[in-house]
């Protein structure tokens, strides 16, 4: 029966046939022993995962992509939740300015911060170099380290961090102690985002990267110029494993961390007793 | 200081501001070394506000605090030695019982075992020996706010603050807890300053009662003179039922002054000391509703006044019933104890009103 509810239900998988399709090809081809990605796959094969691996200029990519990735996101985490409690918790003069001034990296094209900042630094004769590359992922994620951990904090009551000192605990006590344990998990999808946003990005990191440093997103568009090798949809499907399967994992972290929070500490939790949890939890 | 009652806590000409909003006028108080103080009033009337300040959780626009006799105008909440219970409880969700509890000894230096044995002890004074383990979300409402108390006592402060501690409770509950916090307080003997609005906790529970409205203070007295008399008419609305209606002086005798009031006649009502009435003066009178007798006849006197009244409405509550009079065209407010039947509508009745139960309030 073609009612409206199933025409929708088709559109919908159509779609996202549509979008996933070519996403799921590369993967496939990955596995394909044949030099040429055609249909049907001749056998299947690891060699371009081995080929991948012998490349030297991957590798190294990988490693800088990496290693950016992960200072992008310990920097832009740190930031971003002193700049939420900042703006959560305290009452200072172009507070509303400071804000949007935050959040306007999403807002400003990539294309125009990263021209923009070439150019400023350019005019103030900084030379291009990895620490600069550094700030600029860190200007273009610290947006969303800040909106994630702002909503967060906004639901943790003030009267923790109340209760907390007038206990005793100084300011940066009652941070480590009250604070931060109840917006971890915000603080760790803030990170998260990060690592992924600045792995994926190309724009920002053409304009900004010094000469022969790469990382995997240039090192793909640079070998895309020359040819069209299997040994890219090896890149690209472990590019989508590491950007696909970090989040999950955060997300699971995450939700530990809530379960813990709410019961069931671990030193308390019995193996395989489902009976007892649900009567502990009442 | 120095003699035998100390001030635990001294606010002297205490103001609070924010912007061109006053929202506590210049206050003065002295809350005794183990007394049980209540801040009443309506929301907004600066009750929080005042306790806040003793906290240092909200600075102070103009004055002094003195906590113990140490000026702590300047001093961070985290160093003023306070034991403070949220109306949330604010237990910190992410640690049991134990951590919660044995929080504030860490700041305090106390070694380990000894801290384990105070939290053990602040655990049975509150009767939930038994909780160490559990995470505070497994635990109900009432079971929080114990805990929230040991986790404020169990550190020994200079003061405990409880701010609105009971109306998150549901009624049954709130009314043990009423009772289970004030055997606490009277156990430990702390100094502790009580905020509510809820009139029955404060006649209950406190050795003194501030009435606060907008901002300033309107009567400091045990509970008895706060409810027995009045000092200004929103005292005496705040608390209880009372009939109030304008009147003017006609004579003063003695301890008894002679009022009269439109539509009632004249009324005799006893003067405290400190009260100066001359005739022709307009003041407010205030009578508790509880304070008229009703009766089928009444004999007046020298201490008593005998008005005709007429029961207009009945509001039966079972030990009790609250009746609206009509007397001389002028609605009045009668709660008497029922002997067997109230009394039924349209009935007419004797209203006796001794002089001792009149209070007169200035206008």
């Amino acid at each position: 029966m073609f009612t409206s509810w199933n025409l929708i239900r088709l559109g919908t998988v159509l779609i996202y046939l549509f979008m996933f399709a070519p996403v799921a090809v590369v993967v496939l081809l990955s596995f394909n022993s044949s030099q040429f990605g055609s249909f049907p796959m001749e056998g299947v094969s690891l060699r371009w995962f081995e080929a991948l691996w012998d490349n030297q200029a991957i590798v190294r990519a990988f490693q800088t992509s990496l290693l950016l990735g992960a200072l992008t996101a310990v920097i832009s985490t740190t930031l971003g939740v002193l700049a939420s409690l900042a703006m959560v918790r305290y009452d200072f003069p172009g507070k509303t300015l400071i804000a949007t001034a935050l959040i306007a990296p999403i807002l400003v094209p990539e294309v125009v911060l990263a021209v923009a900042l070439l150019l400023f630094l350019g005019a103030m004769g900084v030379p291009k170099s990895f620490p600069l590359l550094l700030a600029g992922h860190v200007i273009f994620t610290l947006p969303f380290v800040i909106l994630v951990v702002q909503a967060r904090l906004v639901s943790v009551r003030r009267d923790y961090e109340e209760a907390a000192m007038s206990l005793g605990a100084g300011p940066i006590e009652t941070f480590f102690q009250i604070t931060l344990p109840l917006i971890l998990p915000a603080v760790l999808a803030g990170g998260l985002f990060a690592f992924t946003i600045s792995f994926d990005d190309i724009t920002g990191t053409l304009f900004w990267k010094p000469g022969g440093v790469e990382t995997v997103p240039t090192q793909i568009f640079a070998m895309l110029r020359n040819s069209i090798s299997p040994e890219i949809n090896a890149l690209g499907t472990v590019m989508i494993i590491v950007t696909v399967a970090l989040p999950l994992l955060g997300a699971a972290a995450a939700r530990r961390l809530g379960r813990k929070q709410r019961g069931c500490p671990a030193h308390k939790r019995h193996a395989g007793t489902g009976s007892d949890r649900t009567l502990r939890r009442h | 200081m120095g003699d035998g009652t100390q001030t635990a806590v001294d606010l002297q000409s205490v103001v609070k501001r924010y912007g061109t909003f006053t929202a506590v006028h210049e206050t003065d108080l002295e809350i005794p070394e183990g007394s049980f103080l209540t801040l009443l009033g309506p929301s907004g009337c600066g009750k929080t506000t005042t306790l806040r300040m003793i906290a240092g959780l909200t600075s102070i626009t103009e004055g002094e605090i003195r906590i113990k006799g140490r000026r702590v105008n300047d001093l961070p909440i985290h160093k003023r030695n306070l034991g403070i219970v949220f109306q949330n409880y604010a237990l910190f969700p992410h640690k049991t019982v134990f951590e919660n509890v044995a929080f504030g000894l860490k700041y305090r230096g106390v070694a380990k075992a000894e801290a384990a044995k105070r939290v053990k002890e602040a655990l049975e004074l509150v009767q939930l020996p038994q909780m160490a383990d559990r995470m505070p979300s497994q635990l109900s409402g009432g079971q929080q706010q114990r805990i929230a108390l040991a986790r404020a006592i169990v550190v020994q402060p200079d003061v405990l603050l409880l701010d609105e501690p009971l109306s998150a409770l549901d009624a049954n509950l709130r009314e043990d807890m009423r009772i289970e916090l004030k055997r606490i307080q009277d156990t430990l003997g702390i100094t502790t300053v009580f905020v509510t609005h809820d009139q029955s906790e404060a006649l209950a529970m406190s050795d003194q009662i501030v009435v606060m409205s907008a901002g300033h203070v309107e009567q400091v007295g045990t509970p008895e003179e706060v409810y027995n008399r009045p000092a200004s008419e929103f005292v005496a609305s705040f608390l209880g039922n009372s009939n109030i209606v304008a009147a003017s002086v006609t004579g003063v005798d003695g301890g008894v002054a002679k009022l009269e009031v439109d539509g009632l006649g004249p009324i005799l009502a006893s003067v405290t000391g400190d009260q100066t009435l001359s005739a022709g003066q307009k003041v407010k009178l205030s009578i508790r509703a509880e304070k008229l007798a009703l009766s089928d006849t009444a004999e007046a006197g020298a201490d008593a006044t005998v008005l005709d009244a007429r029961v207009t409405t009945v509001d039966y509550q079972g030990q009790v019933a609250r009746y609206f009079l009509d007397a001389g065209g002028r609605q009045l407010q009668a709660i008497n104890p029922i002997d067997e039947h109230p009394l039924s509508e349209g009935k007419q009745v004797s209203v006796r009103i001794r002089a001792r139960d009149c209070v007169v309030l200035p206008a």
